[in-house]
C-alpha cells in the first residue's frame, strides 16, 4: 500500500459499482492522479452494491433511463460480466396486460427485442410456474445477471494499471473542507487530501458525506426485501448460475430470480421502510453487513404468500437468507447527478442502481470531462432540478412513501402526485379554486390544467371537443382543455403563469455576461426582448427562455416551472465573481397571468393605463416583443408582448401581493368578452403544439441542436456564447433530424375504439413498421402529443430523418402496441395554425 | 414422544457489540434476534426425534412478547407447540429463570403429561451462564447431562453422546430427563416458507411467571479494550531479510 497521498485531481469517494465505473471512465477520458476512498473493505465495503439483485430489465417509459441502461448493459457485456438469461413480465391483472402493450411500444422506440406470451408460453419458458393465475407475460430475451462487484474491480483496476488511480480501502471520510464556495480538501482517519474535484458516489450514504460540505443529496435510504430460498431441485438440476428468466410478478410487486440452486425472492410490495443515513450501523456493528438489516418478517408475508402461489416449490424450500436491503430512493425516483448546487465542483452520483450504473458513471465522467455529458441528456437526474423545499427530509420521505410501491407499478405519464401538493400558491388560487380548477403539480405550484366551470363550453365547441373512450387516453386529461382552447381563441382567456421563474440580472457585467450565456443576441433596446437557447458547450440544448431587457444593465430571465433549478443552477455557475453582474431570483417575489385572444387587446384597453395618463396597448404603440412597466387598475404591472399559444396578449408581471386584485381587474374587463380562466392543458399542449413550439425537456434536450430543432436564426452574432463553435458547425452541416408536426390520420384501433397517444416516447415508424433512426443514433419517438381544436386534427411532434421529414409523407406511430397512420403535416418550425403569426403580431 | 425445548431471545450482533448508553443491554436499535445455535441444534434435535418416533416439540421462552417471533421461527421448523413465560424486566438471573420454568413445566405436565425429554441449549449466547438447565433440572427432581453432541431413543432411554479431552462419554438415562444440547449435533434446518406461514397461525400459550431472584445482579456491561494490531513493514525484497531473522529470533523461533 502506498503512501496516504497529500493532494488529488480527483477524489471520488465511493467504491460501490458508480464509485468504480466512475474512476475507470475518469481515467479512460484522460484523468490522472485520482484517489479513491471507502470506508468498508474491498472488494464489497458493504454498500448496497454488495447485496444487490443484480439483474437488467431493459425495457424503461423514460429514455434517459432507457438509454442510461442500454449503456450500461453494453459496458458489462464489453467486460465479460452480462449473463443473458432473459426475463419474463408477468400479468395477474387485465390493467397489465395493457400496459405490457405500453411496454411493447417502449420496447420499439429503444430498439429492445420483446414479445408478449400466453400463460402456455410463460409455463414453457418458467415450467414450475402456476400458469393458471397469469394472464399473460412480456418477454424480454436480453433481461441479464451482472456481476456488479466484478464489474467495479474490473473498472477500478484498470485505472490503477493505468497508472492513475491509487485506492485506500478502509478509509472514512470524517470532513469535507470548503474554500470560497469551492470543494478544497477531504479529512480522513488516514489523512487530509486535497482535492480539485470531490465525488460523492457513497450510495445510501451520499447525504451524510455531502453534507459535511453544506451540499445536499436529496435520498433516503430505504428497505427492499429480499430472501433467498433453497435449495430448489429443479434449480439445482440446471447446474447454473441462471438457467430460467428471471419472473417478475408485477402485480404483486415481486420478483423470482434464481441464483444457482435457490430462488431469490425480492419485494417492493411492502411499506415503505426508512433509514436516515446517519443510522446506518458501522461495517463493524453489522451482522450481515451496514446494508443487509435484519429482515422485518412481517412484512415480507404477504409476499411469500403470493410467492407461493406463482411457484409452489417456493414453499417447501428453506429461508438461508432474509434481509432489509438498504437501497436508495429520491422523492421523483430519480438518480442525484451533477455537481453540487451549493459547492463547486463538488460531484454528486448517488441513487443509482446496478442496471445504470455504468452507464451512469460514463455521464457524470463526461460532465466532469466536457462541461456536459454526451452519453444523454440528464435533465430527469440533474442535481439542480431540485428546489429548496424538494430537498427537506419532510418531502423527500413524503414522495418516496408515495412512489415506493409504484416501483413496479403502471404510472401513467400524466400521472399527478398526493402528497405534498399545496406547497406553492399563486395568489390567484382562490378564484382559481372557486372556478373549479383540476390543479396539477408543477414543481410544488398548484397550476389549473382546466377549469370545470367551462365545461358548458363543451356543448358550444362540441364538435373539437374530442371523445377519449379508452379510459388510459383519458386519464388526466378533459375535454374542457380543447374548449377552453377555443373560446381563447375565439374572444379571450387568462392563464396562470406564476409557476414560471424570473432571475434578474443587474449590474455593468451583466449585458456581456448573457451574451455568453445566450445563443441569441440579448443587445437589444430597453423595453424588448430575447427568445434565445442556452446551449451546452457540444451545442446541444442546455436550456430555453425569453429575456426581458429592463434596463441598460437590468435583464430578467423567464423560464418555465420545469428548469428553474437547473437554469438557476447554470446561470450562477458561470456568472463572474467579480461583483460585476448581480443575480436576484425574483420567482418567489412575482406573479404572472397571460391574458390571449383576439379580444386580448380590448380587454386591456379598458383598464392599462400610464401613471395619471391614459396608455395605448395598440400593436403600433406596444408591438410584438415589447416590454412596457403600466398600472392596471392602480397595479403597477409588466406587460410583455409575447404569446407561446399563438394568440395576440401579454404575459403581465406585478408583486405576488397584488396578485388578487390584478386577476379580478382583467376578470372584470373581459366579462363583456366572455373571458374565461384557461388552464395549463392549453397554454402547454394545444396552444404550444398547434404553434410548433417546442418545449425544454420535450423537443429541446442536450442531443439536439437549434438547426435541428428548427430555431437557428438567419445569423450569429459576434460575441462568443457557450457552444458556439459546436453551433456554428451545426449550422454548416446539413441536420441529421428535423424537427416535425405530424398529424394523426385514423385513431381507430384494432378494437375499433378511438385511440390518442398521449405523448409517452411512442415510436414513429415506416410504413412497414421499421423504426427511423438518424445518422447520430437517435430513434425518432413522439417528444408532445396533443389535439389541435383549431386546426382539427391530433398533432404529434417528433424528430425526422431528412428524408422522412417531407410535408405529405406518411408514416406511423405506435401506440399501446398498435400501428396508427400519420403523416408529417410540417417540417420545421413553421407552425400549422397561423402560420405567418398575423394573429399574434397585428 | 413429548419433548420441550427451552430457548432464550437474544440479539444477533456483528463483530462489534454496541452497549447501551447505561451499560445494562447490548444495543439492539439495528439488530435481528435469534435464539443461540446451541438452542436452534436442541429444537432440531426434538424436531428429528418426533419425526422418527411421534409425538410432539414444545417449545418455550422465558422473556419479552417479542420472544414469539423466536417461537414462531421454532414453529416454522417443526416444533408443534409454543409456550412464552412473558416478562418485562430485566432482572432475571439464572435462579429466578430456572424456578419459573421448572413452575411452569409442572403445570403444563400436570395438563398434558410429563415431556419425556426437557432439552436446553449448553448455554445461552449472550450471557453464557451454563445454569439455567442444570438448575431447571435440579428443580425437577431429573437427571441431565449437558454438552450433548449426540441424542437418540434407545430402548426407552435416552442415550448421550459428548466428547471430552479425553475421549467420547455415553450416558443413558432414564426419561424423563433433561439435555443440554451443543452446537454440532446436527446441521439444523431453515424456516421453510410454508413453515413461517404455518407459524403464524399457531396459538401461543402463555404461562405466568412466579419466582424469586437469586440475588445475582448485573451491575454494568464493558466491552473489552479493542485490540490494535499495527503492521509494521520490514521492507522490501531481500533487503528485508535481515529484519525478519531478526524478529524470528526475538520471537524464539529462530535461535
Amino acid at each position: 500500500m502506498s503512501e496516504f497521498p497529500k493532494s488529488a485531481k480527483c477524489v471520488v469517494i465511493g467504491a460501490g459499482i458508480v464509485g468504480n465505473c466512475l474512476v475507470g471512465h475518469l481515467s479512460k477520458l484522460g484523468w490522472t492522479n485520482i484517489v479513491q476512498l471507502d470506508k468498508g473493505p474491498l472488494p464489497n465495503p458493504g454498500g448496497s452494491t454488495g447485496h444487490a439483485s443484480n439483474f437488467i430489465f431493459p425495457t424503461d417509459h423514460n429514455k434517459e433511463m432507457a438509454l442510461l441502461t442500454l449503456a450500461s448493459q453494453q459496458q458489462y457485456i464489453e467486460l465479460g460480466m452480462n449473463n443473458t438469461c432473459g426475463g419474463i413480465e408477468v400479468a395477474r391483472n387485465p390493467e397489465r396486460l395493457e400496459e405490457f402493450n405500453r411496454r411493447m411500444t417502449s420496447a420499439k422506440s429503444w430498439g429492445i427485442d420483446a414479445k408478449l406470451l400466453s400463460p402456455a408460453e410463460v409455463k414453457e419458458l418458467v415450467p414450475f410456474i402456476n400458469e393458471k393465475i397469469v394472464l399473460g407475460g412480456y418477454y424480454t430475451p436480453s433481461v441479464s445477471c451482472v456481476d456488479s462487484l466484478q464489474t467495479g474491480t474490473l473498472m477500478r483496476e484498470s485505472a490503477v494499471k493505468a497508472g492513475n488511480l491509487s485506492v485506500f480501502a478502509n478509509t472514512e471520510v470524517l470532513d469535507l473542507e470548503v474554500e470560497n464556495g469551492a470543494i478544497k480538501a477531504v479529512v480522513t482517519n488516514k489523512g487530509r487530501i486535497e482535492a480539485e474535484h470531490v465525488v460523492v458516489a457513497c450510495g445510501v450514504w451520499s447525504p451524510r458525506i455531502a453534507k459535511m460540505a453544506g451540499a445536499s443529496i436529496p435520498l433516503t435510504p430505504a428497505v427492499h426485501q429480499m430472501a433467498d430460498v433453497g435449495p430448489i431441485d429443479i434449480l439445482q438440476k440446471s447446474n447454473a448460475e441462471v438457467a430460467f428468466p428471471i419472473v417478475r410478478d408485477m402485480d404483486t410487486f415481486c420478483y423470482e430470480r434464481q441464483t444457482a440452486g435457490s430462488m431469490e425472492v425480492g419485494s417492493y410490495a411492502h411499506r415503505a421502510i426508512f433509514m436516515h443515513p446517519d443510522d446506518i450501523p458501522s461495517n463493524e456493528a453489522s451482522a450481515l453487513s451496514p446494508t443487509e438489516l435484519p429482515l422485518t418478517q412481517e412484512d415480507f408475508d404477504p409476499q411469500m404468500e403470493q410467492a407461493i402461489e406463482l411457484m409452489d416449490m417456493l414453499g417447501d424450500a428453506e429461508i438461508k437468507y432474509a434481509i432489509n436491503g438498504l437501497l436508495s430512493l429520491t422523492p421523483d425516483a430519480m438518480p442525484v447527478l451533477g455537481e453540487t448546487v451549493e459547492v463547486k465542483n463538488l460531484w454528486s452520483a448517488a441513487a443509482v442502481w446496478i442496471k445504470e450504473g455504468p452507464g451512469i458513471a460514463q455521464l457524470v465522467a463526461e460532465w466532469m470531462t466536457y462541461g456536459y455529458p454526451h452519453l444523454c441528456d440528464p435533465h430527469s437526474s440533474d442535481i439542480s432540478r431540485f428546489y429548496p423545499h424538494e430537498k427537506t427530509e419532510h418531502h423527500i420521505y413524503a414522495r418516496c412513501d408515495e412512489h415506493f410501491n409504484k416501483t413496479y407499478g403502471i404510472v401513467h405519464p400524466r400521472e399527478q402526485w398526493a402528497s405534498q401538493r399545496d406547497m406553492r400558491r399563486s395568489p390567484f388560487y382562490p378564484r382559481e379554486e372557486a372556478a373549479g380548477a383540476k390543479f396539477f403539480d408543477a414543481r410544488g405550484w398548484e397550476r389549473p390544467q382546466w377549469f370545470t366551470s367551462n365545461e358548458k363550453l363543451i356543448k358550444k365547441f362540441k364538435a373539437a371537443c374530442e371523445d377519449r373512450p379508452h379510459e388510459w387516453d383519458a386519464r388526466w386529461w378533459s375535454p374542457i382543455t380543447n374548449a377552453e382552447h377555443l373560446q381563447m381563441r375565439e374572444s379571450v382567456g387568462m392563464v396562470d403563469l406564476t409557476a414560471f421563474n424570473e432571475f434578474d440580472f443587474t449590474g455593468k457585467g451583466a449585458m456581456k455576461f448573457l451574451q455568453y450565456m445566450c445563443v441569441n443576441n440579448v443587445d437589444v433596446e430597453v423595453g424588448r426582448s430575447v427568445y434565445t437557447p442556452l446551449l451546452t458547450p457540444a451545442g446541444g440544448f442546455r436550456g430555453d427562455l425569453t429575456m426581458m431587457r429592463l434596463g441598460e444593465d437590468h435583464f430578467r430571465v423567464i423560464t418555465g416551472a420545469f428548469d428553474g433549478g437547473r437554469d438557476n443552477y447554470w446561470f450562477k455557475r458561470h456568472m463572474p465573481n467579480d461583483g460585476s453582474v448581480v443575480f436576484t431570483d425574483m420567482s418567489s417575489a412575482l406573479c404572472t397571468i397571460g391574458v390571449w385572444g383576439p379580444n386580448a387587446e380590448k380587454t386591456m384597453a379598458k383598464i392599462v393605463t400610464g401613471d395619471h395618463k391614459p396608455f395605448d396597448v395598440s400593436q403600433k404603440n406596444f408591438p410584438y416583443g415589447a416590454v412596457r412597466n403600466v398600472l392596471i387598475g392602480g397595479v403597477p404591472c409588466t406587460m410583455f408582448r409575447i404569446s407561446y399559444v399563438g394568440e395576440n396578449g401579454w404575459e403581465i408581471y406585478t408583486k405576488m401581493e397584488h396578485g388578487l386584485r390584478l386577476w379580478d381587474a382583467v376578470a372584470a374587463a373581459g366579462k363583456e368578452f366572455e373571458i374565461i380562466p384557461v388552464g395549463m392543458g392549453v397554454y402547454a399542449v394545444t396552444g404550444r403544439i398547434e404553434k410548433g413550439y417546442r418545449l425544454m425537456g420535450a423537443e429541446l434536450e442536450s442531443e439536439y441542436n437549434p438547426v435541428e430543432a428548427g430555431l437557428a436564426r438567419p445569423k450569429v452574432k459576434s460575441a462568443n456564447f457557450i457552444g458556439k463553435a459546436a453551433y456554428l458547425q451545426a449550422r454548416d452541416e446539413k441536420p441529421c433530424a428535423i424537427m416535425c408536426t405530424l398529424e394523426v390520420l385514423d385513431h381507430t384501433s384494432k378494437s375499433g375504439l378511438k385511440r390518442y397517444p398521449t405523448g409517452g416516447n411512442e415510436p414513429i415508424l415506416t410504413k412497414a413498421g421499421e423504426r427511423i433512426v438518424d445518422a447520430k443514433g437517435r430513434v425518432s419517438r413522439v417528444t408532445t402529443a396533443g389535439a389541435g381544436p383549431s386546426v382539427d386534427k391530433y398533432l404529434l411532434l417528433a424528430y425526422l430523418t431528412p428524408e422522412h421529414a417531407v410535408e405529405g409523407n406518411e408514416l406511423r406511430v405506435m401506440y399501446m402496441n398498435e400501428l396508427f397512420p400519420v403523416r408529417v403535416a410540417r417540417v420545421g418550425s413553421q407552425p400549422l395554425f397561423d402560420p405567418t403569426d398575423a394573429r399574434m403580431k397585428s | 414422544m413429548n419433548i420441550l425445548v427451552c430457548v432464550k431471545r437474544v440479539p444477533a450482533p456483528g463483530a462489534r457489540i454496541n452497549i447501551t448508553a447505561d451499560g445494562q443491554q447490548v444495543d439492539t436499535a439495528f439488530l435481528g434476534f435469534t435464539v443461540s445455535p446451541h438452542e436452534e441444534c436442541a429444537v432440531e434435535q426434538a424436531v428429528q426425534l418426533i419425526e422418527k418416533h411421534g409425538g410432539d416439540v414444545t417449545v418455550l421462552t422465558l422473556g419479552p412478547i417479542e420472544a414469539e417471533e423466536q417461537l414462531r421461527t421454532a414453529v416454522s421448523t417443526g416444533a408443534t407447540k409454543a409456550v412464552l413465560i412473558p416478562i418485562d424486566t430485566t432482572d432475571w438471573d439464572p435462579q429466578r429463570t430456572a424456578e419459573a420454568i421448572a413452575k411452569v413445566v409442572a403445570e403444563l405436565e400436570t395438563a398434558n403429561g410429563k415431556y419425556d425429554l426437557v432439552l436446553f441449549g449448553n448455554e445461552s449466547a449472550d450471557s453464557c451462564g451454563y445454569q439455567v438447565g442444570i438448575r431447571t433440572a435440579l428443580k425437577l427432581g431429573r437427571p441431565i447431562v449437558n454438552g450433548a453432541k449426540g441424542l437418540e431413543i434407545e430402548n426407552g432411554a435416552a442415550k448421550i453422546r459428548r466428547e471430552s479431552d479425553a475421549g467420547v462419554e455415553i450416558y443413558k438415562l432414564a426419561m424423563p430427563a433433561c439435555v443440554g444440547v451443543k452446537e454440532g449435533i446436527n446441521l439444523p434446518r431453515y424456516p421453510t416458507m410454508k413453515g413461517r406461514l404455518a407459524s403464524k397461525k399457531v396459538a401461543i400459550a402463555r404461562s405466568k411467571a412466579e419466582a424469586t431472584t437469586g440475588g445475582l445482579k448485573l451491575i454494568t456491561l464493558q466491552r473489552p479494550p479493542e485490540r490494535v494490531s499495527n503492521t509494521v513493514i520490514l521492507g522490501n525484497g531481500p533487503e528485508a531479510a535481515p529484519a525478519i531473522v531478526d524478529l524470528l529470533e526475538e520471537l524464539g523461533i529462530l535461535k
